[in-house]
């Protein structure tokens, strides 16, 4: 419809108005990593680039790695981040794992009560975490769990989103001729689910791993109200704390929140087709 | 036969079993709990004694929550109406056929989202500090040296004599600052989900309704809108869901407190202080369901809603 030089007007002008909210959008996270190498004084006395107090000028040698270092020496974040990656891996393998298996079983299986299964699965994806916060404490607390990665792993274990989106994935992908002539090969149940389901649903398997992933790493108010025994603190809560241990130093706060956020970024990096396939599967299709 | 009949019943037991073994103990039962609870005082997780609707009597006459609840809705209303169209231009934006550069804006977008939210609020409590920040040295070294505060005068006259550096904008507009630091967070992220229902639309949809000479606005109005009206209402659910649970942001930005007069205090906040401060689990839950109550009013609502414009 439009010749070529409207066609040009037109992208520069998407640009011209893009750059510059791309660039706000990428200053602050320029400025932690910059103010994560400077020392308390050049974080208040520059912007960006930390300048010398006398002349003005920009001066690269003030950047330093000390607040990188005070991090695993004297914050323990070390210890944070193995709990992390723990309690995120752990969590994202077993609760996909049960998802998966019950969004088979309520997709392809035809037993008594199978309505109402289905029903209380999708009732429970509209109670806001916050409710079950004070109840769960109280539970922990008769279980013994509180304060133990059990009592932080196994209830997350078992989200209604996630048994939903696998017998969504399931219905599609997973025809029931399939297992009936596996059925007939005569292929155990398990084996079905092992070597026939669970590669034909692979792309949410993905998705949900990393979604799962993330939102554990990211989780802080679970944390925060079941763990209290520092060592056993996520990145999260001990990051956050930080902030009224080390007040004023700056630098070690930002040094922090940076070290916690890499690997996610990178795992997200890595994988990124998959998790926007996951993130939008369920509203495109909707 | 009838062993055909029996075995596949069997495996789907033993298929459900770890989910629903784990839902039952972890989200039903807690779920009967709470409701227990929030007739409940308690003291910690054992001294509890039963106090009827006394907790939503409380409820019903306290200040804090009514404040906590008013902030909520603040941010809540900042989400639905700044954030959601700003990341439908954004997403319009990207669409343009033939932009170079689409699958890097669309990271640098949606970069912040990586964060989390606790590392986001993390960030931004340190952009807006006074003396410190991102925020306050950047205006001091822009508007602070360029212009005089003096003549700054004519124009806005509560902008006189302002000492930048110092400037509290988390004392001074608490809110604004939530919703600036989440519209950073969350508006890439809300423009991915548009760019995908913008790019499933038919595109000769568009240009026909081009040759029959529709403007762009009315384009825009009569095709792009009602296409992408599906995911828009799942975002719109998606963000007041979101929205109306806000904790972390305010909870580490303001140190664990409300901020000064609880001006930042959010719902989840108050619940989490209730509970797990004073000490008063019977409370909390009190205060859970009714964040669950407006939570499934504003869901059946956005239903409603959906299922008239249908008919």
């Amino acid at each position: 419809m439009h010749d070529a030089s409207t066609r040009r007007m037109l992208g520069i002008a998407s640009h011209a108005a893009l750059v510059p909210l791309a660039t706000v959008t990428m200053l602050p996270l320029l400025w932690l990593v910059l103010a994560s190498f400077k020392t308390a004084e050049d974080f208040a006395g520059s912007v960006f680039l930390p300048t010398d107090p006398d002349s003005g000028a920009i001066d690269l040698t003030r950047f330093t790695i000390a607040n990188y270092a005070r991090l695993f020496t004297e914050v323990g974040l070390g210890r944070a981040m193995i709990n992390s990656v723990f309690l995120a891996s752990t969590t994202a393998i077993l609760a996909t794992l049960c998802s998966a298996a019950g969004g088979y079983a309520l997709a392809r299986f035809k037993f008594k009560g199978r309505g109402t299964a289905t029903l209380l699965v999708l009732a429970a994806i509209i109670i806001p975490p916050p409710l079950l916060l004070a109840p769960s404490y109280q539970l922990l607390f008769h279980l013994g769990l509180l304060d133990t990665f059990t009592g932080l792993i196994v209830p997350a274990t078992a989200p209604a989103f996630g048994i939903f989106l696998f017998r969504q994935a399931t219905r599609q992908s997973v025809p029931e001729s399939l297992i009936e002539a596996a059925r007939i090969d005569g292929a155990s149940e398990g084996r079905i689910f092992l070597s026939l389901v669970l590669p034909l649903v692979r792309p949410m398997i993905g998705a949900f791993m990393l979604l799962t992933f993330l939102a554990v790493w990211n989780n802080f108010i679970t944390p925060q109200v079941v763990m209290q025994t520092p060592e056993r603190y996520p990145l999260s809560v001990t990051v956050a704390q930080m902030r009224g241990l080390h007040r004023q130093d700056y630098g070690l706060l930002m040094a922090g929140t940076l070290v916690s956020v890499l690997p996610v970024a990178g795992l997200f990096l890595m994988l990124q087709r998959e998790f926007i396939q996951g993130l939008t599967s369920g509203a495109v299709k909707g | 036969m009838s062993a055909s009949g029996t075995r596949p019943a069997r495996t789907a037991a033993v298929f459900l079993l770890p989910f629903f073994l784990v839902f039952g103990v972890f989200t039903v039962y807690p779920l009967i709990l709470s409701a227990i609870l929030a007739v409940q005082q308690t003291h910690g997780p054992e001294y509890a004694t039963f106090v009827g609707i006394d907790n939503f009597a409380a409820l019903a006459r306290d200040a804090d929550f009514h404040k906590a609840v008013r902030n909520t809705i603040v941010y809540t209303l900042g989400s639905v109406f700044i954030q959601l169209p700003l990341a439908l231009g954004l997403a319009m934006l990207l669409n343009r056929p033939g932009l170079t550069g689409r699958g890097v804006y669309r990271l640098i977008f949606f970069s912040p989202q990586l964060m989390g939210l606790v590392f986001v609020a993390m960030l931004a409590a340190l952009v807006f500090e006074s003396r410190t920040g991102m925020l306050n040295i950047a205006l001091d070294r822009t508007i602070g040296r360029v212009i005089d505060p003096g003549t700054l005068l004519f124009w806005i006259p509560a902008l006189e004599n302002i000492d930048w550096p110092a400037f509290p904008w988390l004392q001074t507009f608490i809110m604004p600052m939530l919703i600036i630091a989440s519209l950073w967070m969350y508006v890439g992220y809300n423009m991915v989900y548009f760019l995908a229902a913008l790019q499933n639309i038919d595109r000769s949809l568009i240009e026909a309704s081009a040759v029959d000479g529709a403007g762009p606005l009315t384009r825009f109005w009569h095709v792009t809108l009602p296409a992408i009206r599906p995911v828009g209402s799942f975002v719109v659910l998606l963000s007041v869901i979101g929205s109306l649970q806000l904790f972390e942001l305010p909870y580490i930005i303001l140190e664990q407190s409300g901020g000064p007069q609880n001006r930042g205090l959010t719902i989840v906040m108050y619940l989490y202080q209730s509970g797990f401060e004073s000490g008063d689990l019977g409370y909390a839950s009190a205060i859970g369901w009714v964040l669950a109550l407006m939570l499934i009013v504003l869901a059946l609502g956005q239903i409603w809603i959906m299922r008239r414009e249908d008919r």
